[in-house]
């Protein structure tokens, strides 16, 4: 298979059945895709393909062959990095590439989002340290 | 000089005596208020790198060579294993090692909950380790669990002897009282659910241990470790650079940590074992369920004569019975308290500390007895808790600080706004205020150490041993340093997380990491500026900037050491507060919204109002879980567990968010350590539940009594409530 991550083409092998998130991970080393329940609950394995947010837990490798994939790791210099670090729109941080990486969809297609619009957008991706009022915070402010 | 003294040392409630070496903390309080540093907002020093993905957790280590596990699990609440072959297992691809009943004290053919570790595989790929554990052939013997609490207590199926604890005489204040309520309230199991799952990488290295582990306690997984291995503490190394959340259930290495570490033996590799979500929500430790039959009785002007209650704890098959009792004893005046709490050992995986173990499910019951009370004796809430407001801790000792009252006056103008809240009802959709008052620990102790370096070119970096969960402390650590040193807090690098390189350090438990942490660091870095103020004495220097003095040191470096002093001797350090909850309850429905929450706590001087205002969203959020939302669930038959997925178990999410308003009295405890800072990861999650269940009884007249309040609870509430009504209505008059 034939994929390319954050700009970069990449030949991978995984075994029939190997998710997206496991050919990050383990294969290309990726590991800011964090994997928290490993069947598509929470949205920590969120990542962009064709800049649509995908499960990757869920994905199957095979299944997105050939697609441009976007990891946290492509998203080091965006300015929701900033809005999160500045907000403290994290604790523990380890939903946190999931969160940022769906942020990051909402607002390519809706820069200023409405409130309702953050919680429609963002209610798949689970912080059980509750950062959701600082998170709602830096999607608003993330411009600035 | 260091003193060695017998001490009262307080985790989760749990007192114990223990013998502690301790340095006088000679350094004065800084005057209350924000300094320079301390007291302002701080982003957090290693937000970024969480962020950005590059935070390497253990879920994210690889070390060459490493192998995977899979854990074979009862899938019983209660069964022998019949027979067991692993050759199945170990002729499977890609399998280095299998273990079973025996190998380890940590597996067992005898399980007594579901979860309990049977087996483990350990193989090239994770993959491969979960097809060897589905060929592990395994027969059970099911047997009859125990899994009603009431029938454990009667059948004396206990963990540890019942707990009495009574002070002035409880009969007589019951007689003497002009009103008086009973209820019975429950709680349910909840679910910790850390983000990341509990896991550790285990390498044998020549005669020592590596241990790479997701915990809130590096020192005590050190202790544990070595003594489950029979090795010498520092042959056993601890690391833990970041890690994905814990809420007290990371307090100890569990079973995962000694099947990895026997298989890391056996195949001389390192060994990672993981548990799943589904492991994670059977194995990994929960808030017990708990049953509250209350009592209490008061004059016609609101004064507490008794307070009574039976605790029953539902522990599980292990773990402890927590403090339930705890607010009842120790938050009002009140003469004549009497409880005795039970701890039922059941077929139900063991509990675990869970954020306030004991008092979030105690608070509840307490504060949603005193709203039945007042509405009864048709008294404010507020006043009736101001009423039985006491200076004097109740069981004898002082407190170190106390400002509940402040926090009450702090609380009023969101308590006015109920008038305005209740008049927003309309036919169908009800909306109430309540509130509820919060007592909980929080002093943190000794030991705890830092080191403090500082470079010639005027930048220091504090060493020590402690963890940081996702609270914030490593950014608080740096701003206690830059603040004492005077210099700028990106001058200052926290290195934490090796067990190999710093000093010992507190637990992540108990609100006690900045209180125990934060005065060893002051003391650090105020040994390292006595030092700088030396040399520019000695360069005519007086008075200069750090960087100015030390720029001539080349390799020389500033070395500081501080250790955490004592607590104040006969006094308790314990942390206030009050919660100011607003809902609005569909009565067709049952449905209930919290639409705003006010959080007014007391914990002394506040490090950083960013990151505290943080904690206490979070710890508000995981309340409102615990109070609609979050359940684990057995079937009654059998005990098999319901609710072990993120689909079943329902979390908050970002939509079930109220507005939360928070305030911090910010008050310096004058007694307590060279900060007067007290810990405050716990305290904004005590009064949350029984905050809800108060506004919705002011918006319904509903007493709600069990948790969570789900539309069944709050429907029955309604129609008990209307029902009530009915009689009160109907009853001929002057009878």
């Amino acid at each position: 298979m034939q994929l390319t991550v954050n700009g970069h083409r990449y030949d991978v092998h995984g075994e029939v059945g190997t998710t997206l998130a496991e050919t990050l991970r383990d294969e290309l080393s990726l590991t800011g895709t964090k994997i928290a329940c490993g069947e598509g609950h929470c949205g920590a394995c969120t990542v962009l393909v064709e800049g649509e947010p995908v499960l990757s837990c869920i994905t199957l490798a095979h299944a997105v062959d050939g697609a441009h994939v976007t990891t946290i790791e492509g998203l080091r210099d965006h300015k929701m990095i900033d809005a999160f670090v500045r907000s403290d729109a994290l604790q523990c941080g380890f939903c946190t590439p999931g969160q940022i990486v769906s942020a990051v969809a909402l607002v390519e297609s809706k820069p200023a989002p409405t409130t309702e619009e953050i919680r429609h957008a963002m209610a798949g991706n689970l912080c059980r340290c509750g950062a959701y009022p600082k998170i709602e915070e830096a999607i608003r402010t993330w411009q600035d | 000089m260091a003193r060695l003294i017998r001490t009262e040392k307080e985790v989760e409630g749990r007192y114990e005596e223990v013998w502690l070496v301790v340095e006088e903390d000679s350094l004065d309080q800084w005057p209350a208020g924000p300094r320079e540093i301390v007291g302002r907002d701080a982003v957090r020093l290693d937000g970024r790198e969480r962020a950005t993905g590059q935070a390497v957790y253990t879920a994210d280590l690889v070390k060459p060579g490493m192998l995977h596990t899979a854990v074979l699990r009862s899938p019983h609440p209660r069964a022998r294993v019949a027979s067991i072959d692993l050759a199945p297992a170990l002729a499977s691809p890609g399998v280095h090692a299998a273990i079973g009943p025996g190998d380890i004290e940590q597996l067992t053919g005898d399980c007594t909950y579901q979860g309990t570790a049977v087996a483990a595989v350990c193989a090239d790929t994770l993959a491969h380790a979960r097809t060897a554990l589905r060929a592990i052939a395994c027969e059970f013997e099911v047997l009859e669990p125990l899994l009603d609490p009431d029938e454990a207590v009667r059948r004396g199926s206990l963990l540890g002897q019942p707990r009495e604890r009574s002070r002035g005489d409880y009969e007589r204040g019951l007689a003497e009282a002009d009103v008086v309520v009973e209820a019975e309230f429950r709680t349910q199991v909840v679910l910790h659910n850390s983000m990341e799952t509990h896991q550790a990488v285990v390498e044998w290295i020549a005669d020592g241990i590596e241990v790479h582990i997701s915990t809130q306690y590096i020192w005590g997984i050190r202790d544990a470790v070595a003594q489950g291995l029979g090795l010498p503490p520092d042959k056993v190394r601890i690391v833990c650079h970041y890690m994905g959340g814990g809420f007290g259930s990371k307090n100890g290495p569990d079973d995962y940590t000694f099947i990895a570490a026997e298989l890391a033996k056996r195949t001389h590799r390192p060994v990672k074992c993981a548990l799943t979500r589904r492991e994670e929500n059977t194995a990994a430790g929960n808030r017990n369920a708990t049953i509250q039959r209350l009592t209490v009785g008061a004059r016609s002007d609101g004064t507490l004569t008794a307070l009574g209650g039976e605790f029953v704890n539902a522990v599980g098959w292990d773990g402890w019975s927590s403090g339930t009792e705890g607010p009842m004893q120790m938050l009002y005046a009140c003469p004549n308290v009497k409880t005795t709490t039970y701890g039922a050992k059941l077929n139900l995986p063991p509990m675990k500390a869970f954020r306030a173990p004991g008092f979030v499910e105690g608070t509840f019951g307490l504060e949603a007895l005193l709203d039945e009370l007042a509405s009864k004796l048709d008294l404010d809430p507020l006043e009736l808790r101001r009423r039985n407001h006491t200076a004097e801790a109740p069981e004898g000792n002082e407190y170190s600080g106390k400002n509940l009252l402040e926090c009450y006056r702090r609380a009023e103008p969101h308590w006015e706004r109920r008038h305005e809240v209740r008049a927003r009802s309309t036919d169908t959709v009800k909306r109430g205020v309540g509130m509820a008052s919060q007592i909980w620990y929080g002093g943190g102790g000794p030991p705890s150490y830092a080191w403090i370096r500082v470079g010639s070119d005027g930048r220091a970096t504090v060493v020590t041993a402690m963890q940081d969960i996702g609270t914030g402390t490593k950014t608080a650590m740096a701003q206690i340093a830059a603040e004492e040193l005077g210099i700028p807090l990106d001058h200052v690098t926290v290195t934490l997380g090796d067990s190999d390189r710093g000093p010992y350090a507190a637990i992540s438990a108990g609100s006690s990491t900045t209180p125990s942490m934060g005065p060893a660091v002051r003391a650090a870095a105020a040994d390292a500026r006595e030092q700088i103020e030396d040399i520019a004495e000695q360069r005519g220097l007086k008075g200069a900037s750090v960087a100015d003095v030390v720029d001539v040191l080349e390799d020389s470096q500033i070395l500081g050491k501080g250790a955490r002093g004592p607590n104040p001797a006969g006094m308790q350090v314990l942390t206030f507060g009050v919660q100011v909850a607003e809902v609005a309850v569909d009565i067709e429905t049952g449905e209930v919204w919290v639409e705003r929450i006010a959080a007014v706590h007391d914990v002394g001087r506040v490090i950083n109002p960013l990151g505290a205002s943080s904690q206490i969203e979070g710890g508000i959020i995981q309340g409102i879980g615990h109070t609609l939302s979050e359940e684990r669930l057995h079937d009654p038959a059998t005990g098999r567990l319901l609710t072990t997925t993120l689909d079943a178990y329902k979390l908050p999410t970002i939509a079930d968010v109220p507005e939360i308003v928070s305030e911090l009295v910010d008050e310096p405890d004058l007694h307590l350590t060279n900060l007067g800072s007290k810990g405050l990861g716990e305290p904004p999650i005590i009064p949350t539940a029984a905050a809800i269940a108060n506004a919705i009884r002011d918006a319904t007249g509903a007493d709600v009594r069990r948790l969570p309040i789900s539309r069944e609870e709050m429907l029955r509430a309604l129609r008990e409530a209307e029902a009530r009504q009915k009689e009160k209505v109907g009853a001929p008059a002057g009878v």
